[in-house]
Order: structure tokens, then C-alpha cells, then sequence
């Protein structure tokens, strides 16, 4: 067991005014997605120069989101309170929300989420009617996620509140990722390679052995995630 | 109306070219008119397969540029005149073919042919999205073991998200064909069965191949198995598997090297 925590990375894009109104947009539609969201800003592809690297800073911080760390600029033309993170190391923890950063016309992602759940149903859960392949990521961030099928070995799901699977799940599962301790995960043939609670976690090596292939839930009990059989 | 087919599989080595090559040849032998073409830019394979390496002038990326006209790269087979290749080039670089051009060329296939046949190459870079971009259905070859089949995975995924149908909200018609299948290791635990690769992959079986010698003797002798030697195991399942592509409903079954008395015989005396 462990923690771990998801910080999401804003990579600004030319021209920077219609990044930040594209910006702005997203933060008043998905209030409860930005709410105390650790953000790393990456400022690698828009190169800025060390003046419009303290302006861009001032822009995000205007906006009450919670900056932690900037990248991508040299080290002396950022306050001491965003250093860069330390190479490699922690980028693999770090989340892209696929359509948030980077809106690609050509190439829409496979399973799309809604930015905004409809009116009148505030958590309402995404409905995946297919099955999640290797390589591909599901990110709803508001509620549940429900996925009619299986979660391939090399895939993931992220949820801001449970997750179903009726199918076999072979992918990593993050359930309540914004700080949802009553998260569940449940799958109907369990074959998982991780498990995630609100950040705590258990990887395959820490499942019991006799639970692969049977219906399971996880949750948490006290800060312990428990995964058991379901009758 | 012609079909373009994408024959995939993200993995290398596992039967990509082989399976192109079987099954054009094997659509050509019930009467199709059929064009196989080579995507794999650099490092092509096909002509060797097709046994037309001697024959390349043009190819795919003179077409695409508009440096020669198609009907100067296509090669008519010598054996089945309704099969056709069109080679890749082997000195270019991937990069030099244009979307545009291949837009077009696969645009002129489709009135010339009932069914285009694009080789994928390996992995998922543009080599490999190029070969999917225009397809209306994909082969999705995968072997009976853990890798191959998670990168079969990997490409059903892309299928579903590069490819000019899903663009427009389409589905790529998805089928599996498993190669290199051994029955009696399988049986044994050494090999994925076919269950367990279809509970996993949950596409549609459009063939099992069965893991043959003939296979590989066909390819050196630049034949597709299905020309080569019909009646072999895996000759007769690429067939079913091509009659399947026709719409044809034939029960999926291992076939097994049928038991030839006269090659027992002299086979075990030349040995």
C-alpha cells in the first residue's frame, strides 16, 4: 500500500489569449474538476521568455488555481515555490486529461467524456458500452464510470467517484480521485493490475491470489483498501 | 462496391505479409479481382512473397508523388490475372508518402478492384496509421501469446480512433484471424487458447491458421501458401477465411494436415 497523488498538467498553447479564454471556459464549466487540483504548468512548447513567464504565472494564479510546479523554463526565472519536479521521475504519476490540454480535430479520443454532466443530474455516471483496449485512458473526473465489457491489461480508468466493470478488468483502476473515500471499485472477473482509492493504492503483487478471476469490490476501511469476494 | 481491408496487428513477426498475400491470393482464387498493397515503406516484404521482386519498376510513393501513373506500378500476378500488387519503395523514407496522394491512389483502387488489401507495417507510428487511414474493415492477426495479443489490443483501439471511418463517427468492421496456432500445444497450457485470446480481444474470429512448415516454404519460394499448396492445412483455412470475408457462413474448425498415404511413404524413404 501507498499514496499517491494526481496533479494534472496545463500546457499552454500559441496564441495564449485564446488558450486562456479556452482555459477560463473549462474552469467555470467543471468547477469541482479544478477545485484543489494540484496543476503543473508546461511551458516547453510555447517557449516563453522570462518576462511572459512571470505574466503567464501571474494569468494562472489570477484564476485561484492551485499551481505547484512549472516546467519547461530555466530554474532562476521561477519563484522558489514552483520549482520544476525532478526530471522523469514523478511525470509518470501525472495525468493529461486527453481533450482538457490538447483539442485535437483529426484524432478524437475512442471514448469521449462529457465536460459537463446534463442539468438536473449533477453526478451523472459515464456509460462506456464497449471495451477499454491497451494504451487507452478513461478520465471522468465527476462521477462514476461504468464500463459494459473489460479494461485491458495496459489501460486505465479514472474516476471521481466509483468504478464498474462488467466485464473482466485487467487494467489499473483509479476510483475517487478527487478525494472521494467512499469509492468503490467493483468488477465482475477481477485480473487487475492496480487498484486506487483517494490516492491509496495496491498493485497485483499485494492482491490475494485467490481472488483472480472472481467478482470483487475494493474499499476503503480506515485508510486500508479492502478487496473482497462478492457472493 | 470495393472493400479496403487493413490487415494489422501491431506486433512484428506475426504473420502480417504471409496473411495478405494468402488471403488476396486465396479472394483472386474464387474470382475476385483483389490488389495487394505493400505499406511497409523501407523495409518492404510483400513483392518478395507475391515472388514479383524482380518486377518492381514504380512503386506506392512514385504513384503518391505523382512521378508515375498507377497502372505503371500495379503488378499483374503471372499465376491468377485478377490478383494484383502495388510494392512499397524500399530506398524512400516513410515520410515521403503524402496523405493526399495516398487518398488518391486508394481512391483509383477502389474503381479498378473489388478488394484493396493494405499490408500494415509493424508498431503503431504513421507507417501503420497510413496502412488503417482508408480501410472499411481490418484483419487484426494475432498469435496465440500474451504480447501478441496485447498488441492486438492496442491497435483495435486505434482502429477506433485514427482511421478516416472513425473520423465520421463509422465503425471499422473488425475481424481476427489467430496464426501460428498449435492445437496440441495449446491443449497443453503452452499457448493461449482460442478462448481466452477472444475473451481478451472480443473481436469476431475470422480464421484460425494452424502452424505450418508450409507456410514458410511457400514464402521462400515467393508463393502465397494458397497458390503453392491449396489442399494444405493452413492453404485451406486462409480459403475459409477469404469465403468468410465473401459472406460466406462456414463453421471456424482447426483444419489438420490431412494424412497423405504416397508422402508417408516416400517422404520416410528420401529420408
Amino acid at each position: 500500500m501507498g499514496r499517491s497523488y494526481l496533479a494534472f498538467v496545463l500546457a499552454p498553447e500559441l496564441p495564449f489569449v485564446d488558450w486562456l479564454v479556452e482555459l477560463d471556459r473549462r474552469v467555470e464549466n467543471s468547477l469541482s474538476f479544478f477545485a484543489n487540483r494540484p496543476l503543473v504548468l508546461d511551458l516547453s512548447s510555447i517557449a516563453p521568455t522570462k518576462a511572459e513567464t512571470v505574466e503567464i504565472i501571474a494569468f494562472i494564479e489570477e484564476r485561484h488555481l492551485r499551481l505547484i510546479a512549472v516546467e519547461g523554463v530555466p530554474l532562476d526565472w521561477l519563484p522558489d515555490r514552483l520549482a520544476p519536479l525532478p526530471g522523469k521521475v514523478q511525470t509518470a504519476g501525472v495525468f493529461q486529461p486527453p481533450e482538457a490540454e490538447k483539442p485535437t480535430r483529426s484524432a478524437p479520443p475512442p471514448v469521449s467524456w462529457e465536460p459537463e454532466p446534463s442539468i438536473g443530474s449533477p453526478c451523472a455516471a459515464l456509460l462506456v458500452n464497449e471495451p477499454v483496449r491497451s494504451g487507452q485512458s478513461i478520465i471522468y473526473p465527476h462521477g462514476d464510470v461504468i464500463v459494459v465489457g473489460s479494461v485491458a491489461s495496459g489501460a486505465e480508468i479514472i474516476a471521481g467517484g466509483s468504478i464498474h466493470v462488467y466485464g473482466c478488468l485487467r487494467g489499473r483502476a483509479f476510483a475517487g480521485t478527487n478525494g472521494n473515500t467512499n469509492a468503490r471499485i467493483f468488477c465482475s472477473k477481477f485480473d487487475a493490475e492496480m487498484m486506487v482509492i483517494d490516492g491509496l493504492y495496491k498493485t497485483a503483487d499485494d492482491f490475494d491470489l485467490a481472488l483472480r478471476g472472481t467478482s470483487v469490490q475494493a474499499r476503503l476501511d480506515r485508510n486500508v483498501m479492502n478487496i473482497e469476494q462478492m457472493s | 462496391m470495393a472493400k479496403v481491408l487493413v490487415v494489422t496487428s501491431g506486433k512484428g513477426g506475426v504473420g502480417k505479409t504471409t496473411s495478405t498475400a494468402a488471403l488476396g491470393a486465396a479472394l483472386a482464387l474464387n474470382g475476385q479481382k483483389v490488389v495487394v498493397v505493400d505499406f511497409d515503406v523501407g523495409l518492404r516484404n510483400l513483392d518478395l512473397v507475391m515472388g514479383a521482386e524482380r518486377r518492381v519498376v514504380y512503386d506506392l510513393i512514385n504513384v503518391a508523388q505523382g512521378n508515375a501513373k498507377l497502372s505503371q506500378a500495379l503488378i499483374r500476378d503471372k499465376r491468377l490475372e485478377n490478383l494484383a500488387l502495388l510494392p512499397a519503395s524500399q530506398t524512400r523514407d516513410k515520410d515521403a508518402l503524402s496523405e493526399k496522394g495516398l487518398a488518391r491512389i486508394i481512391k483509383e483502387l477502389r474503381t479498378l478492384f473489388d478488394w484493396v488489401i493494405c499490408d500494415s507495417p509493424a508498431g503503431i507510428e504513421r507507417g501503420a496509421m497510413m496502412a488503417m487511414r482508408h480501410a472499411d474493415a481490418a484483419i487484426i492477426i494475432t498469435n496465440p501469446e500474451v504480447s501478441s495479443v496485447r498488441d492486438s489490443d492496442r491497435i483495435i483501439g486505434l482502429l477506433d480512433a485514427k482511421t478516416e471511418k472513425a473520423a465520421k463517427g463509422e465503425r471499422v468492421e473488425k475481424h481476427l484471424l489467430i496464426t501460428r496456432y498449435d492445437q496440441a500445444r495449446a491443449m497443453r497450457g503452452e499457448m493461449l487458447k482460442k478462448d481466452d485470446v477472444l475473451d481478451i480481444l472480443s473481436v469476431p474470429l475470422l480464421g484460425i491458421i494452424p502452424e505450418s512448415e508450409q507456410v514458410l516454404r511457400a514464402s521462400n519460394l515467393g508463393q502465397p501458401v494458397t497458390i503453392a499448396n491449396p489442399l494444405s492445412a493452413p492453404a485451406r483455412a486462409y480459403n475459409d477465411a477469404a469465403r468468410r470475408l465473401m459472406g460466406d457462413n462456414l463453421a471456424i474448425n482447426v483444419p489438420l494436415e490431412r494424412f497423405n498415404l504416397l508422402g508417408r511413404i516416400f517422404g520416410g524413404r528420401a529420408a
